[in-house]
């Protein structure tokens, strides 16, 4: 059954793209909260932040660009709780196409969502003063790292999606991840944290990550955080996709 | 499809010894029942007696624990992927995309059954559901009647042999109950078999040429309507009032009969939706 399984991926992902395309406000919403929070760090507490550097937007939007993507799969696993709940991924399971063709669709949505309210906070960015003279290449990494991270935080959506029991349970998982940017070097230096913090900090995947994209920015040689960055995402990925697909053969039966 | 004939004889659905059990609690204690190609057939049973549980493990989406079940000729355990070439399934919730369109909803089902032309499969049915004036909305402006019709008529894309109805006038109010029952016996005209779940004793009345009890995980008795009513004491002569039903009332004063009640596009909308 698997020969059909890019022509049914594809029907189902223009199914999801019309979701998103005819309730945009999805987008919308997962872009407020961190233009929000980028407006509020910016204007009222960046003053006060020594961060090192001239523009204290080129600094926090890193981090910014982290939390879109924690807000944004909350509507994954949302979307993909709607569908266990409602009774189409029975149907569609009980009929002759690829079955995780279902899964995959929702994951290239997540994808395409993200990317697009991405797209949405660095053009809000850029009016607040962003500038970076990264050329192609660095720009590519960052859009590569990006789709791996949302990609690893997309199969723990689906994880939640199909073992969520309600609606709200179903985006819950989402805040954790959407707060672990502020205990890292998304906002502030790590070096003025507390012993404890400053450690849980300097060794959790958002540091790594957000030095990477940061230096990518502004030009500076990255060093080994690329790597760490990469085997935090990839490392996740792999754990929540293991996860996710055992959940889902719970659901299949 | 050259044992297309030897399957005309053997039953569309057998189902041996099936048992299914959650957790703690033994829901299906040995199923036992056929049912003839081109038949209509009602399991009957109250809520949680495990109707759906049968449908569920007919239509490959859950795995019996013991016992045996082929659809169309295959076996649900070993050939599922044939099975779902041969079944549709009509869930308990109607199972439609509500921020798709009526005609959205079939093209999409036609997609996936890789059919020729959907927007064509689709606009017939939406006539043929009386649907076409809908055809256009977004399924969540729909009454219950109407996307219970549009779910029927994505089960129908593809012509499969086999469709399993889940409960499917659950919830529907009298005249879209009979809109779908109208819908039911067109199937079976057609020559599907039908294989229904309902806790409505006038439904299986009402629609079925074999009747099953499922009562505790088990099938208690199976027959045609003439057999079971045998079942009972004989019948006696008395001589009553013939009051009319709650039913015949509501049909009288709402001015609509079965054959009425096919527009229910006008009279079965809820409140708000009539732009």
């Amino acid at each position: 059954m698997t020969k059909h399984f890019f022509s049914d991926s594809t029907v189902l992902l223009g199914r999801s793209l019309r979701h998103i395309s005819r309730s945009p406000d999805t987008i919308i919403t997962t872009a407020v909260t961190p233009i929000a929070l980028m407006l509020m760090f910016v204007y009222v507490f960046g003053g006060a932040i020594e961060t090192g550097t001239d523009d204290y937007v080129n600094y926090l939007l890193p981090g910014i660009l982290l939390i879109t993507i924690g807000s944004g799969i909350a509507y994954t696993a949302y979307r993909l709780f709607l569908d266990l709940q409602g009774g189409i991924f029975e149907r569609f399971q009980s009929m002759p196409i690829a079955r995780s063709s279902v899964l995959w669709a929702h994951v290239l949505t997540s994808l395409v969502a993200n990317m697009i309210s991405i797209v949405l906070v660095v053009l809000v960015a850029l009016l607040m003063g962003f500038r970076s003279g990264a050329g192609v290449l660095d720009w590519l990494a960052v859009t590569g790292i990006l789709i791996v991270f949302t990609l690893a935080l997309t199969w723990i959506a689906v994880i939640a999606g199909l073992s969520a029991k309600t609606v709200d349970g179903a985006s819950a998982f989402s805040y954790p991840i959407i707060f672990l940017p502020f205990v890292s070097s998304a906002f502030v230096p790590t070096d003025t944290m507390p012993g404890p913090v400053q450690w849980f900090a300097e060794n959790q995947p958002v540091t790594s990550i957000v030095n990477t994209i940061r230096d990518l920015l502004a030009q500076q040689p990255v060093g080994a955080d690329i790597w760490i960055a990469l085997g935090w995402c990839v490392g996740i990925l792999v754990i929540a996709y293991v996860f996710a697909m055992a959940a889902y053969r719970r659901k299949i039966a | 499809m050259s044992a297309s004939t030897e399957r005309g004889r053997e039953p569309a659905i057998r189902v041996q010894g099936i048992e299914k059990s959650y957790k703690e609690l033994h829901v299906l204690r040995g199923v036992d029942f056929e049912v003839a190609p081109g038949s209509i057939f009602a399991l009957l049973g109250s809520n949680g007696a495990g109707k759906t549980t049968v449908v569920k493990i007919l239509s490959t989406l859950l795995r019996a624990d013991a016992g045996a079940a082929s659809v169309h000729g295959f076996d649900v355990a070993t050939q599922p992927a044939n099975v779902r070439e041969s079944i549709s399934l009509t869930g308990q919730f109607a199972a439609v995309d509500e921020i798709l369109t009526g005609r959205e909803n079939l093209i999409l089902v036609a997609r996936l059954r890789h059919l020729e032309d959907p927007g064509q499969i689709a606009d017939d049915l939406l006539a043929r559901f009386s649907l076409t004036d809908a055809g256009g909305r977004k399924a969540a402006t729909y009454s219950g009647g109407m996307r219970r019709r549009l779910d029927i008529a994505m089960s129908l894309i593809g012509d499969p042999p086999i469709i399993f109805l889940d409960e499917p006038t659950t919830g529907l109010d009298p005249q879209a109950r009979i809109e779908v029952w109208d819908a039911v016996k067109k199937l079976a005209q057609s020559g599907t078999t039908v294989l229904l779940t309902t806790q409505y004793l006038d439904e299986a009345e009402q629609l079925a040429d074999r009747i099953a009890i499922l009562h505790e995980g088990r099938i208690i008795v199976n027959g045609t309507l003439a057999e079971l009513k045998a079942l009972l004491p004989p019948a006696k002569v008395e001589y009553i009032e013939k009051q009319p039903t709650l039913e015949d009332v509501f049909f009288a004063v709402v001015g609509s009969d079965g054959a009425a009640g096919r527009a229910g596009d006008k009279t079965s909308n809820p409140v708000g939706t009539d732009a």
